[in-house]
């Protein structure tokens, strides 16, 4: 078994969630697949969807809801 | 002056704008900060800068407590808001009075009677200032809102009461689409602004924004001409003038002193600006909304009247009364500022931020670039796309056009995506240089003319 990171495509704020008041996309155990939305990168002001972009069990976030990230940063891994 | 310092609690081009005006007015000037602007240009021209917190917006810029801290840490006599942010709170204006400090704006009463655009509307009205057709207050439920729209006939806009700035409003075409999106809407202004109250306009086709600056120090009021701002994307405004072309003069009269009534009927202090849409056809005009702070596009207002209207701002807190009478008040040529944001317009205005490499600014009589870049700056993912404004005078439309036209090949900005192609390309087009566009123009000539010339804006003739 081997792990996957989920790479952000986008420097800006990550959040886990659709909206505030809304539960997350994925927690963390859930498996994904490539088109799953994993999370949303705000970025200047503009936001932008993140998929796994691979087919995975047991997602696990490697940041918190509203942290800042990097362009190429590791947003979660999973096991492929 | 009754003011020897000032706080800006903003950051980006607007805060080197106060920044400067301050200074120009012998001001010590204090800048605040968050981590992702430690390096920006803001901090290093204030004369003192304050960490407020983490990149974050709600962290930083928009926390009321870490910036009243840095405030009387810095033991400063004011606050100035620049636009955005904390610029149209109401509380922030009135925590910043009852700390001891000038807010560089109106009163918290006259932000919250003109914040709430259903107040607004009423208070507009009450003026002498023509609205827009459609609900008298904020309306219930979809039983008033239908009756409200077979008075004044579709298509109508369904408008949040808190919302503004081109935000929380839907279009509805039919019936069908309209008792669609009334609950939607309503609950979507609920979780946007804390206040789902909603009120309902016609919709005016193929109008124009004509927007009125106006100055007040609570007893005098005078107004600097409009604006005209029809060139958005999404209602965010792209490319601004001054004055608007083609306005008559007897319609830019009553349109002007419709701004200044209403200023007088709030005993506004401070600047602010009226906002309304033109219809050429009819030659009529309808109030929209008043935003009670500096607005992005003020340069273009200055450069045909002469009058910083940041000084003014800053004097007029200062308690003292307004330098100028509306008869001292002048058009001279014509303006015209290009919002340069970091977007990439051949990618659907994809976001770019990173390090900046060139940076080359044209020079010359009647240009003028508002900006915080420098090279080798990195403008953060944090905060919104504006890079810079670029500003041109000209003796008349035609001469400030061709003016522009050398002063964007003049720009250089690497490093980043800009939109500067996209103002290349608006500069070279005809029914621009006709003044032939209203408040939809923009979005159709991109998916018809810009996205259609192969390699881009150069190639549009």
């Amino acid at each position: 078994m081997s792990k996957a990171e989920i790479k952000s495509p986008l420097p800006g704020m990550f959040y886990r969630r659709p909206s505030p008041d809304s539960a997350p996309f994925k927690n963390d155990g859930d498996a994904v697949s490539a088109t799953d939305v994993i999370g949303i990168v705000e970025v200047m002001k503009s936001f932008h969807e993140v998929t796994a972009g691979i087919d995975g069990k047991a997602i696990r976030f490697l940041v918190d809801d509203a942290d800042a990230v990097m362009a190429g940063q590791a947003l979660a891994e999973v096991e492929a | 002056m009754t003011i020897n310092s000032v706080l800006i609690a903003n950051r980006g081009e607007i805060a080197v704008r106060i920044i400067r005006a301050a200074k120009a007015l012998g001001l010590r000037t204090v800048q605040v900060y968050s981590h992702a602007d430690a390096g920006s240009l803001a901090v290093q021209l204030a004369d003192e800068a304050i960490d407020i917190g983490p990149p974050a917006a709600k962290k930083s810029y928009l926390n009321i407590e870490a910036v009243l801290a840095a405030a009387k840490a810095a033991k400063v006599d004011a606050i100035h808001p620049g636009y955005g942010f904390l610029s149209e709170n109401a509380d922030f204006a009135e925590a910043v009075v009852a700390a001891g400090m000038k807010f560089v704006g109106p009163d918290a009463s006259a932000i919250r009677l003109l914040g709430d655009k259903v107040a607004a509307r009423q208070v507009a009205a009450r003026a002498g200032v023509p609205t827009v057709p459609g609900s008298d207050g904020r309306v219930s439920d979809v039983t008033e809102a239908a009756a409200i729209v077979a008075r004044i006939g579709l298509p109508v806009m369904i408008k949040a009461a808190a919302g503004g700035g081109g935000r929380g409003i839907r279009i509805a075409h039919t019936l069908e689409d309209f008792e669609r999106h009334f609950p939607q809407a309503s609950a979507e202004a609920a979780a946007a602004f804390g206040d789902g109250g909603l009120y309902i306009e016609k919709v005016i086709e193929k109008a124009r924004h004509v927007e009125v600056q106006i100055l007040g120090d609570g007893r005098n009021f005078v107004h600097c001409y409009e604006r005209e701002c029809s060139l958005q994307r999404r209602r965010q405004k792209v490319w601004e003038e001054a004055p608007a072309a083609g306005l008559p003069a007897d319609v830019r009269k009553s349109l002007c002193d419709s701004a200044v009534a209403l200023a007088r009927s709030v005993g506004y202090s401070g600047a602010g600006t009226v906002e309304y849409l033109y219809d050429d056809a009819s030659r009529h005009f309808y109030f929209i909304e008043v935003n009670t702070r500096i607005q992005v596009e003020h340069p273009a207002t200055e450069m045909i009247t002469g009058l910083d209207l940041v000084q003014e701002m800053l004097r007029i807190a200062g308690g003292q009364p307004l330098s100028v009478r509306q008869e001292d008040i002048s058009i001279a040529g014509h303006a015209i500022e290009c919002r340069i944001n970091a977007e990439d317009p051949h990618k659907g205005f994809m976001p770019g931020p990173g390090t900046v490499e060139t940076f080359v600014v044209p020079q010359g009589e009647g240009i003028r670039f508002d900006t915080m870049l420098f090279a080798g700056y990195t403008v953060p993912p944090f905060y919104d796309s504006l890079l810079g404004k670029l500003i041109v005078h000209g003796a008349d439309r035609a001469a400030c056009l061709a003016k522009l036209r050398t002063a964007l090949a003049g720009l250089r900005i690497t490093g980043i995506p800009t939109t500067v192609p996209l103002h290349q390309a608006l500069a070279a087009d005809a029914d621009v240089a006709a003044g032939r566009f209203h408040t939809r123009f923009l979005e159709d000539w991109l998916e018809t003319k810009f996205a259609a010339s192969p390699g881009g804006a150069r190639e549009v003739a």
